[in-house]
């Protein structure tokens, strides 16, 4: 069953045609990658599915339900979590009020006055939060400040905020975009890690053909905005087309 | 034809409503009094349109929010202050020729400069006092400008946006302490010339009946002198080698430098120029208000709300909505619209600009992403 | 203790104590000595300090949590001491109704420019409410007359008679706490030394510590850390399922109240206000306030506020004649040369000292006093732990 469908999806940058007719779906707990070349509409795409973007015709559906005209908190609040190119967490908090805060949007929704009571009471949250911080391995990291670690770290440390909202769909840009190879590896064993374990299906834009192949099931190869094939990784691999457009028309 | 968002929609929206204002406005009250609010508006907005100016072009060269510009425009008011006090220092002598009241020989004070250049030419000299300030300010107010930059501004291009804020609230407090401590607390009143004392017969001027639109002369050279400025820096910006670096580096500022342009002392020399524009302003403004300590934060606070309305970065939008806003001022002081709204020539200014910000984020002529943290 | 963590007990507790025997603290020299005039134990000053300590500590829930910089906050004073000024000429003497006016009506106004100016973020968000205050100021000056009294402002006149009163004819109402007059004080002379506890002080005081605890309550709370979460990085809040809007909204609503609190208390000291109380150099005073002390810490509000009322109250007083007598002891060259370098800092200057202090804690100290504090105590301690070969004391300083 797709979890994620897009239909006909245009969206127009003044003159330039972003995307074009894109048709996606992904299958519910599969690992599915977007790759294309720079200015294929990538990032656009996925800006689209998060909210940040309106596409100008078409229907983006996740689990049965528009996600169109809602702003980013609400589609998160849906079940979709979003970890981006450079890391996006809160420098000025600590490891583990980083991991407290997507668990206390879980439990209390997108806003909740809770202004008097402590949260050092909060218990069961800290709880899961240190659960999390163990599946990460950066338990020992928790009083540190966040903007104090190294990127490789602050990369862990978003997704592991992400999974602590237990979402049904992960996206991931370009998550080891200018990582060191071992960091790279590290990611990739991450997130073979999370779609084997967790009930979590995985969309993940990427550079790298070496984590594309290592990850996904299904790839869809955009170019100019539009997609040009989808297929197992194996079939992808030999595409005259992909080549095509990777290596320019000559190829 | 025009895309929504860009500044030429604005341009458009703006003249359109300017025009439907003018005519509403004509039928409203005549005209006679429409023209008069104007060119008062104009005046008025001259002082806005150049500290804006100068706010903007510190704030898109160099990306840090000045809070010390109005004390710029003060230290320009004080040039002329000083200069014409340096100018009428007197010596005592006697004058044989007269008498007081008792009978003795006259004292009187003759200044100095009566003794360089004789009687007449330093009577005319004291005269144009705050004219001949312009050539005092314009070194004073470069120098003042470079050492702040290099002393102060230089060390916050890396800090948060507010601390710039903080730092140079600091320092405008700071600027106006010494002033206030050196010059009193109490205004002081800087005449212009007296050739330029009078009123201007506007309306006889363009050949309509005498007498119902007169303004006076300074206010009118205020006017022209602020086009002038105002025109210099962008022709300067346009036309010179500096001007275009300096205009990519506004754009670009990592690329500029990656072609090895030394951005930094052209930076630098913008800012003396910035300080010079504020000064000059506030050279020219001494004769419609007698300066005193507190004027240059009085302008800051209305500025600010000129450069957010014109849009943050934009030059043309800053000296735009200077004018505009000026404008809208005065007319907002007829007792014809007072009548109806009491108290609206109190707020108007404000009041646009809630609205713009509110329908139009990046003000009338602004850039995307800028200043939005 | 109170829900609170032991460290934020203590600092409770340091708080209650000092506020409680301010009369004794601010007042450490003789009446009569040369020094008496450092004294800042009377009532009027003593209840500046708590009352403006609470306008910062409101204030730094908002700028200290939320990053948010409002340039206008004085406006929600100024309406606070509207509301209070009027609960007491119409319906009672009695200042907890007047308090409790403040703030509401403050909080009603708050809700209102809130809501607009949080629209925008960075500077904007400045300026709108910079725009709105100065509004707020020159309508209260102007057209409002009939409400604020324009340039006079309002004061409990004699022809005031509250509902809730049994005034004589022709007498004016002064306000009471269930009929104890705010004005009364209790004088303690001990051999040379006077103090001065005052009923208007220790309300006002023991308000402050009230809101001085629940800072801290909201501080440490849940709520607190999502508008920390907020300052740090909207885009992961927005990410992560969390609507920004109404976590800045609540926090701007709760400044204001505390904003509306203080003018709440203003009045119920001297039972009179004026527009000026809204004027932008009065918003401007609470950010220096807060900075001097310390953005977004807890004690740095309170102590930042004392400094500034300080300065105004006692280095503005001090004038030639007092730096003569002070430098007497040196040969007269000396003594004229100094008394020239330091007046003008001091007396009518006492701005430009409160300017060059602020700038130099923007550049040299960002955390204000309390970080002063701590390094110093880091410094301290260091000393103390071991006396290090020079090499390694001149590695372990901070090189920032």
């Amino acid at each position: 069953m797709a979890i994620l469908e897009v239909k006909n999806v245009n969206k127009r940058f003044g003159g330039l045609q972003a995307l074009g007719d894109v048709n996606l779906s992904v299958e519910e707990n599969s690992v599915h990658a977007i790759i294309g070349p720079n200015g294929a509409g990538k990032s656009t795409l996925l800006n689209c599915l998060v909210g940040k973007l309106t596409p100008d015709t078409g229907s983006v559906m996740f689990d049965g339900q528009s996600v169109l005209g809602r702003k980013p908190y609400e589609i998160n609040q849906m079940g979709i979590s979003r970890v981006f190119q450079t890391p996006e967490i809160f420098g000025d908090l600590t490891v583990m009020e980083n991991m407290m805060i997507p668990i206390f949007a879980k439990r209390d929704g997108a806003f909740r006055m809770h202004a008097i009571e402590s949260t050092a009471n909060e218990k069961g949250v800290i709880e899961q939060a240190e659960s999390m911080l163990e599946d990460m391995s950066m338990i020992d990291k928790q009083h540190m400040h966040a903007a104090a670690m190294s990127r490789g770290d602050k990369r862990r440390l978003e997704i592991g905020m992400c999974l602590a909202q237990e979402p049904r769909l992960l996206l991931l840009d370009e998550p080891t975009a200018g990582m060191a190879r071992a960091d790279t590896n590290n990611t990739i064993d991450l997130l073979k890690q999370i779609s084997d374990e967790r009930n979590i299906t995985i969309a993940i834009i990427e550079h790298d053909m070496h984590v594309v192949f290592s990850l996904a099931q299904r790839i869809t190869v955009l170019a100019q905005g539009t997609p040009l094939v989808e297929d197992t990784p194996d079939k992808i691999k030999g595409h005259p087309k992909v080549r095509e457009a990777y290596l320019g028309e000559s190829a | 034809m025009f895309k929504s968002g860009t500044p030429l929609t604005s341009l458009a929206i703006t003249a359109g409503g300017l025009i439907g204002f003018f005519v509403l406005m004509i039928g409203l009250v005549g005209v006679n009094a429409v023209l008069l609010q104007t060119l008062d508006g104009l005046s008025k907005g001259s002082a806005y349109a150049m500290i804006a100016l100068g706010l903007t072009l510190i704030f898109g060269t160099l990306g840090v929010v000045n809070f010390a510009h109005g004390a710029l425009f003060m230290i320009g008011a004080f040039c002329a202050v000083t200069l014409s006090k340096f100018l009428t220092l007197s010596k005592e002598v006697v004058d044989e020729s007269k008498t007081d009241f008792l009978g003795n020989p006259l004292k009187v004070n003759v200044p100095y400069v009566n003794d360089l250049f004789g009687e007449a030419t330093g009577a005319t000299i004291i005269d144009w006092a705050v004219p001949l300030s312009l050539l005092f300010a314009i070194p004073v107010m470069i120098l003042v400008g470079i050492v702040m930059e290099r002393g102060l501004i230089k060390h916050f291009y890396k800090r948060p946006h507010a601390d710039q804020i903080l730092v140079t609230f600091g320092l405008a407090i700071v600027l106006q302490e010494i002033i206030k401590f050196y010059y009193g607390a109490n205004p002081i009143p800087t005449p212009a010339p007296s050739a330029f004392s009078g009123s201007l017969d506007f309306g006889a001027l363009i050949g309509m009946d005498p007498n119902l639109i007169i303004y006076p002369y300074w206010r009118i050279i205020y006017f022209v002198f602020a086009a002038l400025i105002i025109g210099a820096v962008f022709a300067f910006l346009q036309f010179t080698t500096f001007g275009m670096v300096v205009r990519a580096g506004m754009a670009d500022r990592e690329t500029v430098q990656l072609l090895g342009i030394n951005i930094d002392r052209r930076f630098t020399l913008m800012f003396g120029l910035a300080a010079a524009v504020a000064g000059l302003a506030g050279v020219m403004y001494t004769p419609i208000n007698s300066p005193n300590y507190h004027m240059g934060m009085d302008f800051l606070v209305l500025s600010f709300v000129v450069v957010v309305v014109g849009g943050m970065g934009s030059l043309p939008g800053a000296v735009l909505a200077g004018f505009l806003l000026g404008i809208l001022e005065s007319f907002a002081s007829m007792r014809e619209i007072l009548d109806v709204l009491p108290g609206i020539n109190q707020i108007i200014i404000y009041l646009v600009a809630i609205i713009i910000l509110l329908t139009r984020p990046r003000g009338l002529m602004g850039k995307k992403g800028v200043m939005e943290e | 203790m109170f829900g609170l963590n032991k460290k934020d007990f203590n600092l409770f507790l340091i708080v209650i104590a000092l506020t409680m025997l301010a009369p004794f603290i601010l007042n450490p020299f003789p009446a009569g000595s040369g020094m008496a005039q450092f004294n800042a134990g009377y009532p009027d000053l003593m209840q500046r300090f708590v009352i403006f300590g609470i306008f910062a500590i409101g204030f730094n829930i908002l700028f200290g949590l939320t990053g948010y910089l409002s340039f206008g906050h004085a406006a929600f004073l100024g309406v606070g001491s509207y509301g209070a000024i009027w609960m007491m000429k119409l319906v009672t003497l009695n200042v907890i109704p007047a308090i409790i006016m403040g703030v509401i009506v403050s909080g009603v106004f708050a809700l209102a420019i809130g809501f607009i100016s949080l629209r925008r973020s960075g500077i904007y968000f400045s300026i709108l409410t910079l725009a709105f205050a100065q509004m707020s100021y020159a309508l209260a000056y102007s057209v409002l007359t009939p409400i604020t009294g324009g340039e006079t402002g309002l004061q409990i006149k004699p022809t005031d008679r509250p509902i809730f009163s049994n005034l004589e004819e022709g007498e004016i109402g002064r306000a009471n706490l269930f009929g104890l007059d705010m004005r009364s004080s209790y004088e303690l002379e001990v051999g040379n030394w006077a103090f001065t506890f005052n009923t208007g002080y220790y309300i006002a005081a023991i308000v402050m510590i009230l809101a001085f605890y629940l800072s801290i309550r909201i501080f440490r709370s849940p709520f607190g850390t999502m508008l920390r979460a907020v300052k740090s990085n909207q885009t992961r809040m927005n990410y992560t399922g969390l609507n920004a809007r109404p976590y800045t909204l609540a926090a701007f609503v709760i400044s204001g109240m505390y904003a509306g609190l203080a003018g709440g208390l203003l009045v119920a000291m001297d039972t009179q206000v004026g527009p000026e109380r809204m004027f932008w150099t009065a918003s401007g005073e609470v950010v220096l306030m807060t900075i001097l002390g310390g953005a977004s810490t807890l004690i740095g509000p309170v102590l930042g506020a004392g400094l500034i009322k300080y300065m105004e109250n006692i280095l503005s007083k001090i004038n030639k004649d007092i730096l003569h007598q002070w430098f007497a002891f040196l040969p007269d060259g000396i003594e004229d040369f100094l008394v020239t370098i330091v007046y003008p800092f001091i007396g009518k200057g006492w701005h430009l000292t409160l300017g060059i202090i602020f700038m130099a804690v923007v550049i040299f100290l960002p955390g204000g006093l309390v970080e002063g504090g701590k390094r110093f105590m880091d410094f301290v301690k260091r000393k103390k732990s071991k006396t290090p070969p020079s090499d390694e004391s001149a590695q372990s300083t901070p090189a920032e």
